[in-house]
């Protein structure tokens, strides 16, 4: 397979419609609009579906109709539209109904700013709208996850039944990276439990309505089994240095790679860090944490929100270890610097006699 | 005409077709419906599920039911059903008829559903033309949720959110849905029918079969908007609520047919086959053999690269594609690459800058805090930028000048008129291309074959192409002359 260099909002597009997806409902904003320009251009090509909507509302409904017809679909939208997809998303978790969602973070609350903020965690990973229902979510750090990453959303939506979010901030959306594609499409066959305007498909009811409190809440123990499935099997996450790690950063989407470049800095300068990056924010990794945690002397958790990740990071390690929280919000990142010099800090405090011998070597 | 033996009497009109034979909603009571005696949604449901029978499109269609006091449909149509979140109905039903373009989708919605709550996803469909059938049940009630007001309650009636009746001054005036939507262009039949005796009863089975036909034909969007009894709302027997409807109702609602092009209405294009699964991977651009090869022209030696990069200036001065030449030609040159753009009002107050990496290795991040070099296109860029440029780093300035105060005892700089110099060589925009040449032949790192082959990749128009290839030249020659007097 070659390579060529595309922006990730682009190899969003491509990697759904190889990986089957023939529906695109979208409402345009920055900075996930490539990603609705690049549907409108390619579905119909392609034999697909794009419609731009009337509003993220619409679209998520749209994509509900698309779903429950048996296509594979899918939308993408920031922030605010996702503040207005959430009825949509919970009416789709309640139907079982599979789609892919890709939310290209931006700053909030409110209009906040189109800088790159991971300020979505909270009501993307937690769920976000009514109800007792969980989102699948992914979080690429690269463009070649991008793509990756949006077939592996597709599969995880249909296994499930349930939608599933790609998380990328800005960045991951905007960057252009060397990035190679399958080179056949998939097939999507139709799911059996469809309603395609069929004879076959008539006695099919997609619905979310459960009148009975009895009914309702076996329905719920039945969405409940499925995510608890899904936490045994589905968790991932990238490991980066880790193996003698005594400080593990952890981050995702763009601060990934900035923690993997304070890594490399820190590493050179003798001290014990590694990464761990979350590639899947729920089922959240916590095995990874679990096992690091035997090892590591302390966490760090770098954030460009004020606190979201932190608190799932917290929960994982359930007190094993301490865990310290740096934060950069309203579009600002952390810089690898600033990481560095923090970490430096970090790394003198855990290790004093080892800085008493610096300071030594410094006033020979 | 059926039978029951069961019974001691001859049912004149039997279940349609389209009705499930029981009803599985309750353990009891599963052959009757969930609706109040008299209630309009019973009647329209009959009638939609015998123009289904009459069109022989049972197995065909798609019902999307909505919420409010219909929300049940899928437990009497013995159709395809789909049960849609309140007002959302259309929205549905446009990705059902595109996803599936042989079925016949059905919105059936209430007056609270379509003209409050779904106000912009109706209007929308409509004005999308989508071929659907909506079936627009007003008892100017939210009935469901025990009788609030609607934007189609009458003026003066009483609601438990109008206690005192609706005034006009602070609800606004009964909303007309059938006539705002005739206002468009797309739909091809609108028609007001009422349930307030047979004779409107009848012309109501006929608009809706008239209404699914349209669709069956291919023709577009086409509603039927209901005025329907809620007797148990209204508080009224069944008969007074059906005289309610004719008497008073439709005052406020005149019945009639407010669009109809079903005569002139041409059968919409049915989409272009799909193309084959093989196709697709060409269609998309992503197929290997429409690629360059990549690693073509590879760097010379094992050199370790590791190039930071960061290129400030105006929009329009090209800073965006100077750095997406460097990209793509590291990219042939067989290096690891990123670019990474600022993007949105900083691009838009004017200034936009972009953060270029090639390397050997693999790149950890993207981003370039600390540039080796600083392209700056200007001076708002300069005076951003300099002081994070690395310790012996290079700055490559577009001014004759560089400012006194920006000047680092450690860092190189290469200032030049670059805008004057491309417009001596035939473009002023060419300026970047210009730097680039400079940064190229300051760095030796690319073949120069690589960077011909990325240009080639981004810039499409063969006059610009000749141009910027001259551009590069010049940048290269301009670098080297003045490196030659730094040096002496
Ligand atoms: C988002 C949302 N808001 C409010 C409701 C509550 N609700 C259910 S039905 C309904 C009104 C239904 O009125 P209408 O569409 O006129 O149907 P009818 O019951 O009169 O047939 C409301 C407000 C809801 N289900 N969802
Ligand atoms: S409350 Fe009104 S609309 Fe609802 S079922 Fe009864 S009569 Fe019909």
């Amino acid at each position: 397979m070659r390579k060529q260099l595309m922006k990730g909002n682009e190899a969003i597009v491509k990697s759904a419609i190889l990986a089957g997806c023939r529906g695109f409902y979208g409402y345009p904003i920055t900075p996930a609009s490539e990603i609705t320009e690049a549907a409108a251009l390619y579905m119909p090509r392609c034999g697909g579906v794009f419609v731009q909507a009337e509003s993220e509302v619409a679209a998520i409904n749209m994509l509900y109709g698309a779903a429950a017809a048996g296509v594979r679909a899918m939308t993408a939208s920031s922030g605010p539209g996702i503040s207005l997809m959430q009825e949509g998303i919970s009416y789709m978790a309640g139907a079982e109904l599979p789609c892919v969602i890709a939310d290209i973070t931006r700053g909030g609350p409110g209009l906040g700013n189109i800088g790159s903020e991971q300020s979505d965690y909270h009501q993307v990973v937690k769920g976000g709208g009514h109800g007792n229902y969980r989102t699948l979510v992914l979080a690429p750090h690269s463009v070649q996850e991008m793509a990756d990453l949006t077939a592996l959303a597709f599969t995880l939506a249909e296994r499930y039944r349930n939608p599933v979010f790609l998380l990328a901030d800005g960045f991951v959306g905007q960057m252009m990276e060397p990035v190679e594609f399958p080179q056949q499409a998939v097939a999507a066959p139709t799911p059996g439990w469809a309603v395609t305007g069929s004879a076959e498909t008539r006695c099919n009811v997609v619905n979310s309505l459960h009148m009975g409190v009895d009914e309702l809440e076996a329905h719920v123990g039945e969405l409940e089994k499925k995510y608890r499935l899904a936490e045994q099997r589905e968790a991932r996450a990238e490991e980066w240095q880790t193996d003698d790690a005594e400080i593990v950063l952890v981050g995702y989407g763009i601060v990934g790679r900035i923690l993997k470049a304070v890594t490399a800095e820190a590493r050179a300068a003798g001290i014990k860090v590694g990464v761990l990056r979350p590639i899947t924010l729920y089922p959240f990794p916590t095995a990874h944490f679990r096992r690091l945690a035997l090892r590591a002397r302390l966490f760090v958790v770098v954030e460009m929100s004020n606190g979201q990740l932190v608190e799932d990071v917290r929960l994982a390690l359930n007190g094993a270890r301490p865990v310290e929280f740096v934060s950069r919000t309203g579009g600002n990142v952390p810089s690898h610097e600033d990481l560095f010099r923090y970490v430096q800090a970090l790394a003198r405090q855990l290790n004093p006699g080892a800085r008493a011998e610096e300071e030594c070597l410094a006033h020979v | 005409m059926c039978s029951d033996t069961a019974l001691d009497y001859e049912v004149a009109q039997g279940r349609a077709q389209s009705f499930y034979a029981r009803f599985e909603r309750k353990d009891e009571l599963q052959h009757q419906t969930h609706y109040c005696p008299g209630c309009g949604h019973g009647i329209a449901n009959k009638m939609l599920a015998r123009a289904i029978d009459e069109l022989g499109i049972q197995d065909r269609t798609i019902l999307v039911g909505p919420v409010g006091c219909s929300v049940f449909t899928y437990y009497y149509f013995d159709v395809g059903n789909i049960q849609a979140a309140h007002g959302r109905a259309p929205a549905v039903a446009t990705a059902v008829k595109r996803s599936r373009p042989e079925a016949v989708v059905i919105s059936y919605q209430g007056d609270g559903d379509l003209s409050a709550i779904g106000s912009a996803e109706i209007l929308h469909a409509a004005n999308r033309g989508e071929n659907i059938t909506v079936i627009f049940v007003n008892n100017a009630i939210y009935s469901m949720t025990g009788g609030q007001a609607a934007p189609t309650t009458l003026l003066g009636q009483k609601s438990t959110t109008t206690p005192g009746g609706r005034a006009a001054d602070t609800e606004g005036y009964p909303l007309h849905m059938s006539e705002l939507l005739a206002t468009l262009e797309a739909p091809v039949y609108i028609e007001r029918v009422g349930l307030g005796d047979n004779k409107q009863t009848a012309q109501a089975g006929r608009a809706i079969r008239r209404a699914l036909e349209n669709q069956v034909r291919g023709l577009g969007f086409s509603l039927v908007e209901v005025l329907a009894p809620c007797p148990t709302i209204w508080k009224m027997s069944p008969v007074d609520a059906q005289h309610w409807v004719r008497d008073v109702m439709e005052k406020t609602f005149p019945l009639g047919v407010m669009r109809d092009r079903t005569g002139e209405a041409m059968p919409k294009p049915a989409a272009p086959p799909s193309p084959a699964l093989e196709e697709i991977p060409r269609i998309l651009g992503v197929a290997d053999e429409d690629l360059p090869q990549g690693n073509a022209h590879a760097v010379e030696g094992s050199r370790e690269v590791d190039l930071e990069v960061r290129i400030a200036g105006f929009g329009g001065q090209g800073v965006l594609l100077l750095g997406e030449v460097l990209a793509e030609a590291g990219l042939d040159a067989g290096l690891e690459v990123s670019w990474l753009p600022s993007y949105g009002p900083e691009m838009r107050s004017g200034t936009s800058n972009c953060h270029v990496r090639l390397a050997s290795g693999s790149i950890d991040s993207p981003l370039v805090s600390a540039p080796g070099i600083l392209v700056a296109m200007n001076e708002p860029s300069l005076r951003k930028f300099d002081r994070s440029v690395r310790p012996g780093g290079w700055v490559i300035y577009n001014g004759s000048e560089f400012p006194a105060d920006c000047a680092r005892a450690d860092v190189r700089v290469l200032a030049l008129p670059f805008t004057e110099v491309a417009h001596q060589l035939g473009d002023a925009r060419a300026s970047n291309m210009i730097m680039l040449g400079a940064l190229l032949e300051m760095t030796a790192v690319l073949p120069e074959a690589s960077v011909g082959a990325a240009l080639r990749r981004l810039v499409k128009n063969p006059r610009w192409i000749e141009l910027d290839e001259r551009a590069l030249a010049r940048g290269r020659a301009l670098f080297r002359e003045a490196y030659v007097e730094v040096g002496a």
